[in-house]
């Protein structure tokens, strides 16, 4: 009969309707700044620079080397290497970055900055909501901005950072084993 | 007393001003209300239009702004007041102005001949019917002129589709409306809802509750739906085919024009419904007479948006030529049936004979149509020849 789906389809609707206001199960959206999905640990948004220890100038695994200022396709990211240097977690005399700015407007979110680090100094941070009122300095994030704690990394990458956790011990231990004869015959 | 309220209170306004501008005063003080009152139903039916979609969606709709997103139409408004007004450079920029302003002027006459109350109408013309329908007529011009001055493809091609739509469907709306003028003699909207008035036991006199009147109303309706642009058949806006159709290079507070004229045809159309089919004013139950008739208007309305949400939220857009075919396949002779049914109802003497006359008339002709409709719509099943 002509017009029944109509009114079928009417029906669905008035029982989509009705059973919104019944049945809070059936609404799907998130309300978002105040209820969060989880976030995947495979997400990611933007770079931070890691640092071991408590303080981020001294602990700052970057060397400088600026393999990652290179392979950036947009160019995003700046570095100047520092005159002096400063010992790595295994003791070894390194460079650091004077200064290290990304800038988060062109930044692409490609990774390819972490997939060519050598030093596991800089990773994809999952946070998001990365919005400013300052357009001209809130948008270039400074070496200050970038450094994350290494438990920020194993909180929001844990898999990865296990893995990586695993090959810098053993690169610890196998530097300590080769100072250790040295010491032996001081 | 609360009935006339609005009435007393214009005497009363009235009484204060000089003799010498007294007529100027009176058109100011009929005028003001309508051009307050549905601009601000204009803002109540967005927020629970969209609101409706997101239930029957299964979401919140707006609920940021005020309390339950109840203002979240003064921020639109906002947001289109501070807006860019962009117009192409190509554009006839005279026409291109126009457009919108003529849309709302020609949104807004209609209500002149529409009785809101007991007493309540702007101007109680003898061919009020005819009035309403040579005004709405117009709104066919400002869309075309928005779609060809504004030198886009997609815009001609929606004003296009907007003009054969509502040229198509005026044709059923108008043979649906020409049945209450057959029944109640008159082309004025005051004397048909007088006609409307008094009760049979509990049932009021309304035309929809005749066989004829009940088809036609459904027929008014739905060319009412296709005559204002809304969903499913909002093919002239087509955001997934022509992007928005005529208005599509209106920005800022011309487009928030645009929507506003829509909204008022929707309005003024829904207004002519109840005042031609569900007895205007009336109250629907003779207990019920002492609640004003202007709140039972209203309260009508109220309905007949929250029907025109339900549909949007229901069905999906017709094709052109679906649209083209259910105008002139089905909706015309169905408008046609109804007034030989009218007629019928009118020259048959009381009774049961008449409403098994009319009633009669009526289903056969859907069956047939119906059935011709839906041999149309038939689609063969699917064969392939090596895919198998």
């Amino acid at each position: 009969m002509l017009g029944l789906g109509i009114l079928k389809g009417l029906v669905e609707t008035a029982r989509n309707f009705l059973g919104s206001y019944i049945d809070k199960e059936r609404l799907v959206t998130v309300q978002f700044p105040e209820e969060r999905l989880p976030v995947a640990e495979a997400a990611r948004n933007f770079p931070f620079l890691i640092y071991d220890g408590v303080d981020p100038e001294q602990g700052l695994r970057c060397v400088a080397c600026q393999i990652c200022e290179k392979e950036c396709p947009p160019r995003c990211i700046t570095i100047e290497k520092s005159k002096d240097k400063k010992p790595d977690f295994v003791g070894k005399q390194q460079f650091y970055p004077a200064v290290f700015d990304i800038d988060v407007s062109v930044c692409m979110s490609c990774q390819i900055c972490v997939e060519v680090c050598p030093f596991d100094a800089i990773r994809m941070d999952n946070e998001f909501e990365l919005s400013t009122t300052d357009r001209f300095g809130g948008l270039l994030w400074t070496k200050e901005k970038l450094a994350r704690p290494n438990e920020h990394y194993e909180a929001i990458h844990p898999t990865e950072a296990a893995e990586v956790e695993a090959r810098r011990a053993e690169e610890k231990a196998q530097a300590d084993a080769k100072k250790q004869p040295s010491t032996v015959t001081q | 007393m609360l009935d006339q309220v609005f009435v007393s209170l214009k005497h009363w306004l009235l009484g204060y001003s000089p003799a010498a501008i007294q007529p100027a005063v009176s058109i100011l003080l009929t005028i003001l209300p309508i051009l307050l009152v549905f601009p601000v139903l204009f803002a109540l039916t967005t927020v629970l239009e969209r609101k409706g979609l997101g239930r029957i969606q299964n979401r919140y709709g707006p609920n940021r702004v005020g309390f339950y997103g109840i203002l979240q139409p003064m921020a639109d408004a906002l947001k289109s007041l501070t807006k860019e007004d962009i117009v192409p450079a190509s554009a006839d920029h005279t026409v291109h102005f126009l457009a919108p302003l003529i849309l709302l002027a020609v949104a807004f006459l209609p209500f002149a001949v529409l009785p809101i109350g007991r007493n309540m109408i702007a101007a109680n013309l003898d061919a009020g019917v005819l009035f309403f329908f040579a005004i709405g007529a117009i709104s066919e011009l400002s869309v075309f002129m928005a779609g060809w001055s504004s030198r886009n493809k997609y815009s001609l091609l929606g004003a296009m589709r907007a003009v054969a739509q509502m040229i198509s469907y005026e044709v059923p709306l108008l043979l649906s409306s020409i049945a209450v003028i057959m029944a109640a003699g008159s082309l004025s909207t005051v004397e048909i809802v007088n006609k409307q008035a008094g009760f049979s036991g509990i049932f009021p006199h309304w035309y929809v509750l005749t066989p004829w009147g009940f088809v036609g109303f459904v027929l008014f309706m739905i060319a009412a739906t296709a005559e204002t642009n809304r969903s499913p058949f909002d093919l002239p806006e087509g955001e997934s085919e022509i992007i928005a159709g005529y208005y599509i290079e209106y920005s800022g507070f011309k487009f928030a024009l645009f929507f506003l004229g829509e909204y008022l045809g929707m309005f003024a159309i829904s207004g002519l419904g109840i005042t031609l089919f569900l007895g205007g004013w009336g109250a629907p139950l003779p207990f019920l007479t002492w609640v004003p008739s202007w709140i039972w208007f209203f309260a009508k309305l109220l309905g007949l948006i929250i029907g025109f949400i339900w549909v949007r939220g229901t069905l999906p857009r017709l094709r052109m030529d679906q649209l083209m075919n259910f105008a002139w396949k089905f909706m015309l002779p169905m408008a046609l049936v109804v007034v030989v049914s009218a007629g019928a109802w009118r020259f048959l003497p009381q009774g049961v004979t008449r409403w098994l006359v009319s009633t009669l008339l009526l289903a056969v002709a859907y069956g047939l149509l119906a059935r011709g409709v839906e041999s149309r719509n038939k689609i063969a099943k699917r064969t392939y020849r090596f895919a198998e």
